[in-house]
């Protein structure tokens, strides 16, 4: 159906440019986190890569932890593919996109240990903090991955905890309390198209993609998630480059928060 | 005891601060920000445009639809279960029924209309920022349109009347309290969306409608500047 497309990105590619002119490894411009925007959540941030755009937040309920883990607090990240953010989008509970985009989201916190969950609990089986990170789409204009994890990831930076008292979560008064993140995880996907590789794909480019690579890593290089998506198989070779330009790339997008 | 002030200082006919921006969202045909005190509604429209199920087609006019959400993380209390409510889809019908009036949809047959409101945040007014925000939205996606839809909520608190209550106001305790959110047509004068809940005597009610309609006034000249803005952005 996009051949026409897909073989006009690959040209492009191959004189080492792309649709809207940049490089191949190179996010589009700007590159903007703004804190806080929503004050009933207990944090929040807005995303913006280039005219994609997204918002998180974090509301923090108390709830039981895990017999498993009675000592732990936990996550639950969910993503609403908002019929508001693109004609493609559309009304109904989240189908298996919205769902992966959740998943490879909160993996990317959960295996990075960007969060120390024992740090999050209040009283040994009984009650922990549980973090419910939102992410609503306003606008898709490609690589929601990417913005996701890093509205994600303000989000949390944004978060204080709300006055617990008497064993009732007062959600009318922040504390001056926050949560320590201790790794900062971002997620860079890689798409291949062709024998090309591309980071940050606009919804064009989404459409030609042959298969992609969504690499979280931390400060210090050190792989944390990865989620291989499209529909074509990749070799060894192919996925150590785009490891590389994972690990190279989530450098400059850490320096946005 | 007696409401005499209000708690934030606002004179009675007053609303909270406003603002309205359109053209924020770029994959839309039209969409616009509506902020009223702490209350943000952002609101697209895609269409007119081809409708699914095709059962649903109507050879002589297109059709509206509109939904009514919250973000998950817009209420100042728990957080809200996404995939929406009964409270979500009545407000959803009746924000359609606000806006049809204004627009002509026989020039658009077997289309749809969709128009998607989202609160980002929330904190009282916000079906009436959903409407102000999707009105200029529908202005912003080139529809034809026979006016503009504003839309306040006006209401008693104790022996007070007054407009755009807040979220104590609307929670006042040591009183009477009715919550009366109303759409209007600017040009027309005539009433679009009218709810009630609380308990007001007729004569109040008169008068409430006279105080919104003077604030559903002041919210038309803040909304025709705000598309205005738009398109001097781009003469530039």
């Amino acid at each position: 159906m996009y051949r026409e497309l897909r073989t006009h990105i690959i040209n492009l590619a191959n004189a080492d440019t792309r649709l809207d002119g940049r490089k191949l490894t190179e996010y589009r411009k700007p590159i903007e986190v703004e804190y806080g925007v929503v004050k009933t959540a207990e944090g929040s941030a807005k995303v913006k890569i280039g005219d994609t755009e997204v918002v998180v937040g974090v509301k923090m309920e108390i709830g039981e932890p895990y017999p498993d883990t009675p000592d732990e607090g936990s996550i639950i990240v969910g993503a609403e593919l908002l019929p508001l953010s693109s004609p493609d989008f559309e009304l109904g509970p989240p189908g298996i996109q919205a769902i992966e985009l959740a998943r490879v989201v909160d993996r990317g916190i959960r295996e990075s240990k960007a969060i120390d969950f024992k740090k999050l609990c209040i009283e040994t089986g009984k009650k922990s903090w549980i973090m419910i990170i939102d992410i609503c789409t306003l606008n898709d204009a490609g690589n929601l991955f990417d913005a996701s994890s890093l509205a994600a990831l303000a989000a949390l930076k944004d978060a204080k905890f709300p006055l617990y008292e008497n064993e009732k979560i007062d959600y009318k008064q922040k504390t001056d309390k926050k949560l320590p993140l201790e790794k900062l995880p971002i997620a860079v996907t890689v798409i291949k198209i062709g024998n090309k590789f591309l980071i940050d794909p606009d919804s064009e480019e989404e459409k030609a993609v042959d298969s992609r690579l969504t690499v979280s890593s931390i400060e210090n290089g050190m792989l944390c998630a990865m989620q291989k998506g499209g529909e074509f198989p990749l070799t060894f070779e192919e996925i150590n480059e785009m490891l590389e330009i994972g690990i190279q790339k989530a450098k400059e997008l850490r320096k946005c928060l | 005891m007696t409401y005499k002030r209000r708690i934030d200082g606002r004179g009675f006919n007053e609303t909270r601060p406003i603002e309205a921006k359109v053209g924020i969202i770029k994959r839309a045909d039209g969409s616009a920000m509506f902020k009223i005190g702490n209350t943000i509604a952002y609101a697209t429209v895609y269409g007119p445009r081809d409708l699914h199920p095709k059962f649903l087609k109507d050879p002589q006019k297109g059709i509206l639809r509109c939904n009514y959400n919250m973000m998950p993380f817009s209420s100042s209390g728990e957080r809200v279960r996404p995939g929406g409510s009964r409270r979500s889809k009545e407000i959803s019908f009746v924000t359609g029924k606000a806006l049809l009036p204004v627009l002509n949809l026989e020039e658009y047959p077997n289309s749809v209309v969709d128009v998607f409101i989202e609160l980002l945040q929330t904190e009282a007014g916000s079906r009436c920022a959903g409407i102000c925000a999707a009105s200029m939205a529908l202005a912003d996606a080139g529809l034809e349109m026979k006016d503009l839809v504003c839309a306040v909520s006006v209401g008693r608190v104790d022996d007070k009347l007054l407009v755009d209550l807040d979220y104590s106001e609307e929670s006042y305790a040591d009183g009477p309290v009715a919550d009366i959110p109303i759409a209007i047509m600017p040009n027309s004068g005539k009433v679009t969306l009218l709810q009630m809940d609380g308990e007001v005597k007729k004569e109040e009610l008169t008068k409430l409608l006279e105080m919104g309609k003077k604030a559903c006034m002041d919210i038309y000249e803040i909304q025709k500047k705000a598309l205005k803005e738009k398109y001097q952005e781009v003469e530039v």
